[in-house]
Protein backbone atom coordinates (compact mmCIF):
# COMPACT_ATOMS: atom_id res chain seq x y z
CA UNK A 1 0.00 0.00 0.00
CA UNK A 2 1.82 3.42 -1.06
CA UNK A 3 -0.15 4.87 2.31
CA UNK A 4 2.83 2.84 3.86
CA UNK A 5 5.55 3.84 2.07
CA UNK A 6 8.08 6.59 2.80
CA UNK A 7 7.28 9.57 0.94
CA UNK A 8 9.57 10.65 -1.66
CA UNK A 9 11.88 13.45 -0.32
CA UNK A 10 14.86 13.34 -2.83
CA UNK A 11 15.12 13.18 -6.49
CA UNK A 12 18.21 14.37 -8.62
CA UNK A 13 18.05 16.08 -11.87
CA UNK A 14 21.13 17.39 -13.33
CA UNK A 15 20.70 20.59 -14.67
CA UNK A 16 24.23 22.48 -17.15
CA UNK A 17 24.25 25.27 -19.13
CA UNK A 18 27.13 26.41 -20.75
CA UNK A 19 28.10 30.21 -21.72
CA UNK A 20 30.70 31.93 -23.82
CA UNK A 21 31.31 35.04 -21.88
CA UNK A 22 32.66 38.37 -23.46
CA UNK A 23 32.81 40.98 -20.85
CA UNK A 24 32.38 43.86 -23.18
CA UNK A 25 34.42 46.80 -24.17
CA UNK A 26 35.31 48.60 -21.45
CA UNK A 27 36.10 44.97 -18.87
CA UNK A 28 38.44 43.63 -22.14
CA UNK A 29 40.27 46.66 -22.23
CA UNK A 30 40.90 46.03 -18.35
CA UNK A 31 41.81 42.41 -18.71
CA UNK A 32 44.34 43.21 -21.62
CA UNK A 33 45.68 45.77 -19.33
CA UNK A 34 46.49 43.28 -16.43
CA UNK A 35 47.60 40.80 -19.55
CA UNK A 36 50.86 43.24 -19.48
CA UNK A 37 50.64 43.80 -15.74
CA UNK A 38 48.89 47.58 -16.12
CA UNK A 39 46.34 48.27 -13.98
CA UNK A 40 43.95 50.39 -15.88
CA UNK A 41 41.29 52.94 -14.46
CA UNK A 42 38.53 54.66 -16.46
CA UNK A 43 37.40 57.80 -15.96
CA UNK A 44 34.00 58.96 -15.91
CA UNK A 45 33.10 61.39 -19.02
CA UNK A 46 30.79 63.82 -16.70
CA UNK A 47 32.25 63.50 -12.83
CA UNK A 48 35.92 62.56 -13.67
CA UNK A 49 35.68 59.72 -10.85
CA UNK A 50 38.16 56.62 -11.98
CA UNK A 51 36.95 53.35 -12.16
CA UNK A 52 38.57 50.19 -11.67
CA UNK A 53 38.14 47.65 -13.50
CA UNK A 54 34.88 49.59 -14.89
CA UNK A 55 32.15 48.21 -16.63
CA UNK A 56 31.92 51.10 -19.58
CA UNK A 57 29.71 53.00 -16.83
CA UNK A 58 29.83 55.22 -14.09
CA UNK A 59 26.90 54.47 -11.89
CA UNK A 60 26.19 57.79 -10.89
CA UNK A 61 26.56 59.40 -13.93
CA UNK A 62 25.08 56.60 -16.39
CA UNK A 63 27.74 57.96 -17.95
CA UNK A 64 30.37 56.25 -20.64
CA UNK A 65 34.13 55.91 -18.71
CA UNK A 66 35.88 56.36 -22.09
CA UNK A 67 39.02 57.86 -20.63
CA UNK A 68 41.60 54.81 -19.56
CA UNK A 69 44.37 55.44 -17.95
CA UNK A 70 47.16 53.69 -16.02
CA UNK A 71 46.98 53.26 -12.30
CA UNK A 72 50.08 52.39 -9.49
CA UNK A 73 49.72 49.21 -8.18
CA UNK A 74 50.30 51.07 -4.82
CA UNK A 75 47.11 51.82 -2.66
CA UNK A 76 45.47 51.94 1.16
CA UNK A 77 43.60 49.64 2.94
CA UNK A 78 39.71 50.96 3.27
CA UNK A 79 38.64 47.76 4.73
CA UNK A 80 39.90 44.38 5.78
CA UNK A 81 39.04 40.84 6.95
CA UNK A 82 40.69 37.63 8.03
CA UNK A 83 39.21 35.01 7.13
CA UNK A 84 39.75 31.22 9.19
CA UNK A 85 36.67 29.45 7.93
CA UNK A 86 37.20 27.30 4.49
CA UNK A 87 34.37 27.80 1.59
CA UNK A 88 34.29 25.74 -1.38
CA UNK A 89 36.42 27.03 -4.95
CA UNK A 90 38.62 29.01 -2.60
CA UNK A 91 41.68 27.70 -3.13
CA UNK A 92 43.54 29.62 -0.25
CA UNK A 93 45.46 28.56 2.50
CA UNK A 94 43.29 29.70 5.81
CA UNK A 95 43.41 31.86 7.56
CA UNK A 96 43.92 34.94 4.97
CA UNK A 97 43.70 38.46 4.99
CA UNK A 98 41.23 39.61 2.19
CA UNK A 99 41.00 43.73 2.04
CA UNK A 100 39.37 46.48 -0.02
CA UNK A 101 42.34 48.34 -1.36
CA UNK A 102 42.11 52.15 -2.84
CA UNK A 103 44.63 52.09 -6.19
CA UNK A 104 46.22 55.37 -6.10
CA UNK A 105 44.48 57.43 -8.56
CA UNK A 106 41.53 55.46 -8.13
CA UNK A 107 38.02 56.30 -6.99
CA UNK A 108 36.36 53.21 -6.20
CA UNK A 109 38.40 49.71 -4.29
CA UNK A 110 39.72 46.32 -5.46
CA UNK A 111 39.59 43.59 -4.02
CA UNK A 112 43.31 41.56 -2.79
CA UNK A 113 44.55 39.61 -0.28
CA UNK A 114 47.56 41.32 2.30
CA UNK A 115 50.44 39.49 2.72
CA UNK A 116 53.79 39.77 3.73
CA UNK A 117 53.05 41.13 7.28
CA UNK A 118 51.34 39.42 10.52
CA UNK A 119 47.55 39.86 10.29
CA UNK A 120 47.43 41.82 14.05
CA UNK A 121 49.14 44.96 11.69
CA UNK A 122 47.14 45.22 9.39
CA UNK A 123 44.37 48.48 9.81
CA UNK A 124 42.38 50.77 7.85
CA UNK A 125 44.83 53.28 6.13
CA UNK A 126 47.90 50.84 5.70
CA UNK A 127 49.74 51.48 2.68
CA UNK A 128 50.45 48.36 0.15
CA UNK A 129 51.40 47.64 -3.16
CA UNK A 130 50.51 44.39 -5.47
CA UNK A 131 53.41 41.60 -5.47
CA UNK A 132 52.71 40.36 -9.09
CA UNK A 133 53.32 36.53 -10.58
CA UNK A 134 56.12 35.77 -12.66
CA UNK A 135 55.83 37.80 -15.70
CA UNK A 136 55.34 33.95 -17.07
CA UNK A 137 52.88 32.93 -15.58
CA UNK A 138 50.46 36.18 -16.50
CA UNK A 139 47.18 35.43 -18.15
CA UNK A 140 43.88 37.69 -18.74
CA UNK A 141 42.96 37.57 -15.18
CA UNK A 142 43.47 40.16 -11.79
CA UNK A 143 45.65 36.70 -10.19
CA UNK A 144 48.65 38.13 -12.16
CA UNK A 145 48.42 40.20 -8.58
CA UNK A 146 49.33 37.36 -6.33
CA UNK A 147 48.86 39.50 -2.68
CA UNK A 148 49.35 43.46 -1.75
CA UNK A 149 51.91 43.58 0.90
CA UNK A 150 52.86 46.55 2.68
CA UNK A 151 55.20 49.26 1.88
CA UNK A 152 57.08 51.57 4.34
CA UNK A 153 55.14 54.68 3.28
CA UNK A 154 53.36 56.64 6.02
CA UNK A 155 49.61 55.54 6.65
CA UNK A 156 46.63 57.71 4.95
CA UNK A 157 44.19 59.13 7.48
CA UNK A 158 40.70 57.60 7.94
CA UNK A 159 39.45 61.20 6.86
CA UNK A 160 40.92 60.54 3.26
CA UNK A 161 39.03 57.62 3.04
CA UNK A 162 35.93 57.68 4.18
CA UNK A 163 34.30 58.63 1.37
CA UNK A 164 35.39 55.55 0.21
CA UNK A 165 34.55 53.37 2.91
CA UNK B 1 -7.37 55.48 -13.53
CA UNK B 2 -5.27 57.59 -14.46
CA UNK B 3 -4.06 58.29 -18.05
CA UNK B 4 -0.75 56.72 -18.64
CA UNK B 5 1.40 57.47 -22.08
CA UNK B 6 4.67 55.89 -23.60
CA UNK B 7 6.19 59.06 -24.25
CA UNK B 8 9.70 57.45 -25.76
CA UNK B 9 11.13 54.18 -26.76
CA UNK B 10 14.45 53.39 -28.16
CA UNK B 11 16.19 49.81 -28.62
CA UNK B 12 19.20 48.92 -29.63
CA UNK B 13 19.85 46.95 -33.50
CA UNK B 14 18.95 43.41 -32.98
CA UNK B 15 22.09 41.35 -34.10
CA UNK B 16 22.58 38.09 -34.02
CA UNK B 17 25.72 38.82 -31.37
CA UNK B 18 26.66 41.60 -29.39
CA UNK B 19 30.43 40.11 -28.41
CA UNK B 20 31.95 43.75 -27.64
CA UNK B 21 29.44 44.83 -25.59
CA UNK B 22 28.34 44.39 -22.38
CA UNK B 23 24.84 44.64 -20.99
CA UNK B 24 25.93 47.96 -19.47
CA UNK B 25 27.61 48.92 -23.10
CA UNK B 26 24.26 48.06 -24.92
CA UNK B 27 21.69 49.61 -22.16
CA UNK B 28 23.15 53.61 -22.00
CA UNK B 29 23.11 55.12 -25.06
CA UNK B 30 19.10 54.04 -25.58
CA UNK B 31 18.36 55.05 -22.26
CA UNK B 32 19.97 58.36 -22.28
CA UNK B 33 18.15 58.55 -25.86
CA UNK B 34 14.45 57.60 -23.99
CA UNK B 35 15.08 59.37 -20.96
CA UNK B 36 16.37 62.62 -22.96
CA UNK B 37 13.18 62.60 -25.16
CA UNK B 38 11.01 62.11 -22.85
CA UNK B 39 11.33 66.04 -21.36
CA UNK B 40 12.15 64.52 -17.88
CA UNK B 41 14.88 64.75 -16.29
CA UNK B 42 16.45 61.83 -14.50
CA UNK B 43 15.85 62.45 -10.90
CA UNK B 44 12.31 63.58 -12.15
CA UNK B 45 11.79 59.82 -13.38
CA UNK B 46 9.39 57.99 -10.28
CA UNK B 47 10.34 55.23 -10.53
CA UNK B 48 12.44 52.31 -12.98
CA UNK B 49 12.09 48.60 -13.49
CA UNK B 50 13.83 46.33 -16.12
CA UNK B 51 13.33 42.88 -17.34
CA UNK B 52 15.84 40.14 -17.59
CA UNK B 53 17.19 37.13 -16.58
CA UNK B 54 20.08 35.22 -15.01
CA UNK B 55 20.13 32.41 -17.32
CA UNK B 56 20.32 34.47 -20.15
CA UNK B 57 24.47 36.24 -18.79
CA UNK B 58 25.05 33.07 -16.31
CA UNK B 59 25.36 35.46 -13.72
CA UNK B 60 23.55 35.73 -10.33
CA UNK B 61 22.06 39.08 -9.57
CA UNK B 62 23.03 40.16 -13.17
CA UNK B 63 20.59 42.43 -13.55
CA UNK B 64 21.69 44.83 -10.29
CA UNK B 65 24.94 45.23 -12.29
CA UNK B 66 22.65 46.75 -15.54
CA UNK B 67 21.80 49.52 -12.61
CA UNK B 68 24.79 51.09 -13.55
CA UNK B 69 23.68 52.27 -16.72
CA UNK B 70 20.63 54.38 -14.56
CA UNK B 71 22.66 57.01 -12.55
CA UNK B 72 21.20 55.28 -9.47
CA UNK B 73 22.51 58.18 -7.31
CA UNK B 74 21.11 59.79 -4.99
CA UNK B 75 19.54 56.56 -4.38
CA UNK B 76 15.86 55.54 -6.56
CA UNK B 77 13.39 53.22 -6.43
CA UNK B 78 14.10 50.82 -8.77
CA UNK B 79 12.41 46.91 -9.41
CA UNK B 80 12.76 44.12 -11.52
CA UNK B 81 11.06 41.19 -13.17
CA UNK B 82 12.66 38.21 -14.19
CA UNK B 83 10.86 38.42 -17.45
CA UNK B 84 10.12 40.23 -20.43
CA UNK B 85 10.05 43.60 -20.16
CA UNK B 86 6.45 44.00 -20.87
CA UNK B 87 5.95 42.61 -17.78
CA UNK B 88 8.40 45.59 -16.09
CA UNK B 89 5.93 48.07 -17.86
CA UNK B 90 2.96 46.31 -16.24
CA UNK B 91 4.56 47.05 -13.10
CA UNK B 92 5.55 50.16 -13.66
CA UNK B 93 1.72 50.84 -14.95
CA UNK B 94 0.65 49.74 -11.79
CA UNK B 95 2.86 52.10 -9.68
CA UNK B 96 1.41 55.26 -11.84
CA UNK B 97 -2.11 53.87 -11.16
CA UNK B 98 -1.55 53.61 -7.83
CA UNK B 99 -1.00 56.86 -7.44
CA UNK B 100 2.86 56.60 -6.16
CA UNK B 101 4.55 58.10 -9.03
CA UNK B 102 4.21 60.11 -12.27
CA UNK B 103 6.29 58.84 -14.36
CA UNK B 104 8.48 55.59 -14.88
CA UNK B 105 11.74 54.29 -17.33
CA UNK B 106 11.30 50.95 -18.43
CA UNK B 107 14.37 48.45 -19.61
CA UNK B 108 15.55 45.11 -20.86
CA UNK B 109 18.10 43.36 -22.04
CA UNK B 110 19.80 40.21 -22.92
CA UNK B 111 22.47 38.24 -25.04
CA UNK B 112 21.60 35.12 -25.82
CA UNK B 113 24.59 34.22 -28.08
CA UNK B 114 25.64 33.43 -24.60
CA UNK B 115 24.25 30.44 -24.05
CA UNK B 116 22.06 27.67 -26.45
CA UNK B 117 18.81 29.77 -26.31
CA UNK B 118 16.61 26.47 -27.07
CA UNK B 119 18.17 24.35 -24.20
CA UNK B 120 18.17 27.28 -21.75
CA UNK B 121 14.05 27.64 -22.34
CA UNK B 122 14.26 24.35 -21.10
CA UNK B 123 15.02 25.31 -17.35
CA UNK B 124 11.79 27.08 -17.21
CA UNK B 125 9.36 23.99 -17.50
CA UNK B 126 8.71 21.69 -14.22
CA UNK B 127 11.94 20.71 -12.78
CA UNK B 128 10.71 17.61 -11.11
CA UNK B 129 8.82 15.92 -14.32
CA UNK B 130 9.64 17.87 -17.67
CA UNK B 131 13.01 19.71 -17.70
CA UNK B 132 14.99 16.05 -16.98
CA UNK B 133 13.21 15.08 -20.13
CA UNK B 134 15.47 18.16 -21.93
CA UNK B 135 12.59 19.12 -24.46
CA UNK B 136 14.37 22.81 -25.86
CA UNK B 137 12.35 25.27 -27.39
CA UNK B 138 12.21 24.74 -30.55
CA UNK B 139 10.71 20.85 -29.81
CA UNK B 140 7.69 22.46 -27.33
CA UNK B 141 6.54 24.52 -30.88
CA UNK B 142 6.94 22.41 -32.56
CA UNK B 143 4.48 19.64 -30.67
CA UNK B 144 2.49 22.94 -30.55
CA UNK B 145 2.66 23.70 -34.47
CA UNK B 146 1.63 20.04 -34.99
CA UNK B 147 -1.35 19.68 -32.36
CA UNK B 148 -2.91 23.00 -35.05
CA UNK B 149 -1.88 21.09 -38.23
CA UNK B 150 -3.65 17.94 -37.60
CA UNK B 151 -6.71 20.09 -35.91
CA UNK B 152 -6.51 21.86 -39.57
CA UNK B 153 -6.46 24.91 -38.26
CA UNK B 154 -3.59 25.65 -40.76
CA UNK B 155 -1.59 24.48 -43.04
CA UNK B 156 2.49 24.42 -43.61
CA UNK B 157 2.18 26.86 -46.39
CA UNK B 158 0.43 29.16 -44.17
CA UNK B 159 3.22 28.97 -42.07
CA UNK B 160 5.50 29.62 -44.59
CA UNK B 161 3.41 32.84 -45.59
CA UNK B 162 3.51 34.43 -42.02
CA UNK B 163 7.32 33.79 -41.82
CA UNK B 164 7.66 36.01 -45.77
CA UNK B 165 5.55 38.32 -44.80
CA UNK B 166 7.40 39.39 -40.88
CA UNK B 167 11.00 39.19 -42.79
CA UNK B 168 9.24 41.57 -46.01
CA UNK B 169 7.90 43.90 -43.40
CA UNK B 170 10.93 43.77 -41.90
CA UNK B 171 12.81 45.64 -45.16
CA UNK B 172 11.58 48.43 -43.94
CA UNK B 173 12.53 48.10 -40.11
CA UNK B 174 16.52 49.15 -40.23
CA UNK B 175 16.60 47.60 -36.39
CA UNK B 176 15.65 44.02 -37.73
CA UNK B 177 17.82 41.37 -37.79
CA UNK B 178 16.25 39.08 -40.51
CA UNK B 179 14.66 40.72 -43.15
CA UNK B 180 13.96 39.86 -46.96
CA UNK B 181 11.97 39.04 -49.70
CA UNK B 182 11.13 35.22 -49.56
CA UNK B 183 9.35 32.74 -51.90
CA UNK B 184 6.80 30.68 -50.01
CA UNK B 185 7.36 27.83 -52.37
CA UNK B 186 10.86 28.05 -52.00
CA UNK B 187 10.72 27.99 -48.25
CA UNK B 188 8.41 24.82 -48.14
CA UNK B 189 11.25 22.94 -50.18
CA UNK B 190 13.22 23.30 -47.46
CA UNK B 191 14.07 20.23 -44.47
CA UNK B 192 12.56 20.38 -41.27
CA UNK B 193 14.44 21.29 -38.55
CA UNK B 194 12.26 19.79 -35.88
CA UNK B 195 8.86 18.64 -37.73
CA UNK B 196 6.73 20.18 -38.54
CA UNK B 197 8.77 23.18 -38.16
CA UNK B 198 11.85 24.39 -40.51
CA UNK B 199 14.24 27.15 -40.46
CA UNK B 200 11.75 29.76 -41.47
CA UNK B 201 9.16 29.04 -38.84
CA UNK B 202 11.79 29.74 -35.94
CA UNK B 203 12.82 33.17 -34.66
CA UNK B 204 16.80 34.25 -35.01
CA UNK B 205 19.23 34.47 -31.95
CA UNK B 206 19.25 37.45 -31.16
CA UNK B 207 21.31 40.06 -28.86
CA UNK B 208 19.67 43.56 -27.93
CA UNK B 209 17.88 45.69 -25.55
CA UNK B 210 15.07 48.01 -25.31
CA UNK B 211 13.98 51.10 -22.76
CA UNK B 212 11.02 53.05 -22.44
CA UNK B 213 9.66 55.99 -20.94
CA UNK B 214 5.69 56.38 -19.57
CA UNK B 215 4.23 59.10 -17.82
CA UNK B 216 0.84 60.40 -16.70
CA UNK B 217 -0.67 62.80 -18.66
CA UNK B 218 0.05 66.34 -17.15
CA UNK B 219 3.68 64.93 -17.29
CA UNK B 220 3.75 63.69 -20.82
CA UNK B 221 2.79 67.33 -22.07
CA UNK B 222 6.82 67.93 -22.35
CA UNK B 223 7.76 65.10 -24.36
CA UNK B 224 9.69 65.54 -27.71
CA UNK B 225 7.45 63.30 -29.56
CA UNK B 226 3.50 62.66 -29.77
CA UNK B 227 2.63 60.94 -26.52
CA UNK B 228 0.92 57.54 -27.06
CA UNK B 229 -1.83 56.51 -24.56
CA UNK B 230 -2.07 53.54 -22.74
CA UNK B 231 -5.87 52.38 -23.01
CA UNK B 232 -5.57 49.11 -21.58
CA UNK B 233 -2.77 46.58 -20.38
CA UNK B 234 -3.60 42.91 -18.76
CA UNK B 235 -1.97 39.91 -18.51
CA UNK B 236 -3.10 36.22 -17.92
CA UNK B 237 -1.68 32.75 -18.06
CA UNK B 238 -2.12 29.26 -19.06
CA UNK B 239 -1.34 25.83 -16.88
CA UNK B 240 2.48 25.17 -16.38
CA UNK B 241 1.97 21.64 -17.57
CA UNK B 242 2.34 21.65 -21.68
CA UNK B 243 -0.08 18.19 -20.78
CA UNK B 244 -2.70 20.02 -19.29
CA UNK B 245 -3.32 22.53 -21.72
CA UNK B 246 -5.22 22.36 -25.26
CA UNK B 247 -1.87 23.80 -27.36
CA UNK B 248 -4.27 24.84 -30.59
CA UNK B 249 -5.66 27.57 -28.80
CA UNK B 250 -4.30 30.75 -26.51
CA UNK B 251 -7.38 30.72 -23.77
CA UNK B 252 -4.82 33.38 -21.52
CA UNK B 253 -4.19 35.51 -24.51
CA UNK B 254 -8.02 35.50 -25.56
CA UNK B 255 -8.48 36.66 -21.64
CA UNK B 256 -6.05 39.74 -21.43
CA UNK B 257 -7.14 40.67 -25.23
CA UNK B 258 -11.08 41.00 -23.60
CA UNK B 259 -9.75 42.78 -20.10
CA UNK B 260 -7.85 45.14 -22.22
CA UNK B 261 -10.22 46.01 -24.52
CA UNK B 262 -9.07 44.92 -28.02
CA UNK B 263 -12.84 44.72 -29.20
CA UNK B 264 -13.87 47.98 -27.94
CA UNK B 265 -13.09 49.33 -31.45
CA UNK B 266 -11.11 49.22 -34.96
CA UNK B 267 -7.40 47.99 -34.79
CA UNK B 268 -5.21 49.10 -37.31
CA UNK B 269 -2.13 47.71 -37.05
CA UNK B 270 -1.14 44.42 -34.32
CA UNK B 271 2.36 43.87 -33.07
CA UNK B 272 2.39 39.95 -32.15
CA UNK B 273 5.40 38.57 -30.09
CA UNK B 274 4.99 35.35 -31.92
CA UNK B 275 8.12 33.72 -31.56
CA UNK B 276 6.92 30.74 -34.22
CA UNK B 277 5.21 30.79 -37.37
CA UNK B 278 2.23 28.87 -36.57
CA UNK B 279 2.09 31.10 -33.09
CA UNK B 280 0.90 34.15 -34.98
CA UNK B 281 -2.26 32.60 -36.26
CA UNK B 282 -3.34 31.15 -32.86
CA UNK B 283 -2.52 34.99 -31.34
CA UNK B 284 -4.58 36.50 -34.14
CA UNK B 285 -7.58 34.06 -33.49
CA UNK B 286 -7.44 34.65 -29.80
CA UNK B 287 -7.39 38.32 -29.65
CA UNK B 288 -10.08 38.15 -33.08
CA UNK B 289 -8.52 40.53 -35.22
CA UNK B 290 -9.87 41.24 -38.26
CA UNK B 291 -8.20 40.28 -41.95
CA UNK B 292 -7.70 43.71 -42.82
CA UNK B 293 -5.03 44.71 -39.54
CA UNK B 294 -1.63 45.06 -40.43
CA UNK B 295 0.12 42.50 -38.57
CA UNK B 296 3.40 43.15 -37.67
CA UNK B 297 4.78 46.22 -39.45
CA UNK B 298 8.17 45.84 -37.94
CA UNK B 299 8.55 42.19 -38.66
CA UNK B 300 8.02 40.91 -35.30
CA UNK B 301 9.73 37.95 -33.17
CA UNK B 302 10.33 36.01 -36.65
CA UNK B 303 12.90 39.03 -37.47
CA UNK B 304 14.37 39.70 -34.45
CA UNK B 305 13.83 37.72 -31.29
CA UNK B 306 16.00 39.11 -28.68
CA UNK B 307 15.40 37.51 -25.21
CA UNK B 308 13.77 39.25 -22.19
CA UNK B 309 12.89 42.49 -24.74
CA UNK B 310 10.65 40.95 -28.23
CA UNK B 311 7.35 41.93 -25.96
CA UNK B 312 8.47 45.11 -25.32
CA UNK B 313 9.67 45.87 -28.08
CA UNK B 314 6.48 45.08 -29.90
CA UNK B 315 4.96 47.34 -27.43
CA UNK B 316 7.33 50.20 -28.82
CA UNK B 317 7.13 49.16 -32.08
CA UNK B 318 3.33 49.43 -31.97
CA UNK B 319 3.79 53.10 -30.12
CA UNK B 320 5.98 54.01 -32.96
CA UNK B 321 3.53 53.25 -35.47
CA UNK B 322 0.56 55.61 -33.72
CA UNK B 323 3.38 58.11 -33.24
CA UNK B 324 4.32 58.17 -36.66
CA UNK B 325 0.72 58.68 -37.85
CA UNK B 326 0.69 55.06 -39.92
CA UNK B 327 -2.15 53.98 -37.02
CA UNK B 328 -4.35 55.41 -34.57
CA UNK B 329 -5.20 52.36 -32.44
CA UNK B 330 -2.96 49.35 -32.19
CA UNK B 331 -2.69 46.22 -30.03
CA UNK B 332 0.53 44.83 -28.70
CA UNK B 333 1.09 41.38 -27.16
CA UNK B 334 3.71 39.50 -25.11
CA UNK B 335 4.39 36.16 -24.34
CA UNK B 336 6.52 34.44 -21.91
CA UNK B 337 7.02 30.43 -21.33
CA UNK B 338 6.88 27.65 -23.81
CA UNK B 339 4.17 27.55 -26.17
CA UNK B 340 2.53 30.91 -25.37
CA UNK B 341 2.21 30.04 -21.91
CA UNK B 342 1.53 33.43 -20.26
CA UNK B 343 0.40 36.17 -22.44
CA UNK B 344 0.49 40.03 -22.10
CA UNK B 345 -1.68 42.41 -24.01
CA UNK B 346 -2.13 46.12 -24.57
CA UNK B 347 -4.00 48.41 -26.34
CA UNK B 348 -2.37 51.55 -27.55
CA UNK B 349 -4.04 55.14 -29.02
CA UNK B 350 -2.86 58.10 -30.53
Amino acid sequence: MSEEREPVTRIVTPVRVEYTYTPGVASERFLRGVREGKLLGAACDSCGRVYIPSRGACPRCATSTSEFRELSDKGTVITFCVVRVPAENIDVELPYCTANILLDGADISFTGLIQGCPFEEVRIGMRVQAAWKPESEWGFGIGNIEHFAPIDEPDVPFAKLKEYS
Amino acid sequence: MRDVAIVSYAQTPYVRSERHRNEVEMLMPIIDEVVTKSGITRQDIGFTCSGSTDYLAGQCFSFVMAVDAVGAWPPIKESHVEMDGAWALYEAWIKIQCGEVDSALIFSFGRSSMGETAETLTLQTDPYTMAPLGPDAISMAALQARSGLDAGLYSERDLAEVAARNRRNALTNPEAQLAGEFDVDALLEAPYRVSPLRDHDCPPVTDGAAAMVIATADVARNASSKPVWIRGIDHRLDCHQLGSRDLTRSPSTELAGQKAGVGTGKIDIAELHAPFTHQEIILKNALGLDDDVRINPSGGALAANPMMSAGLARIGEASRQIAGGAAERAVAHATSGPCLQQNLVCVLEG
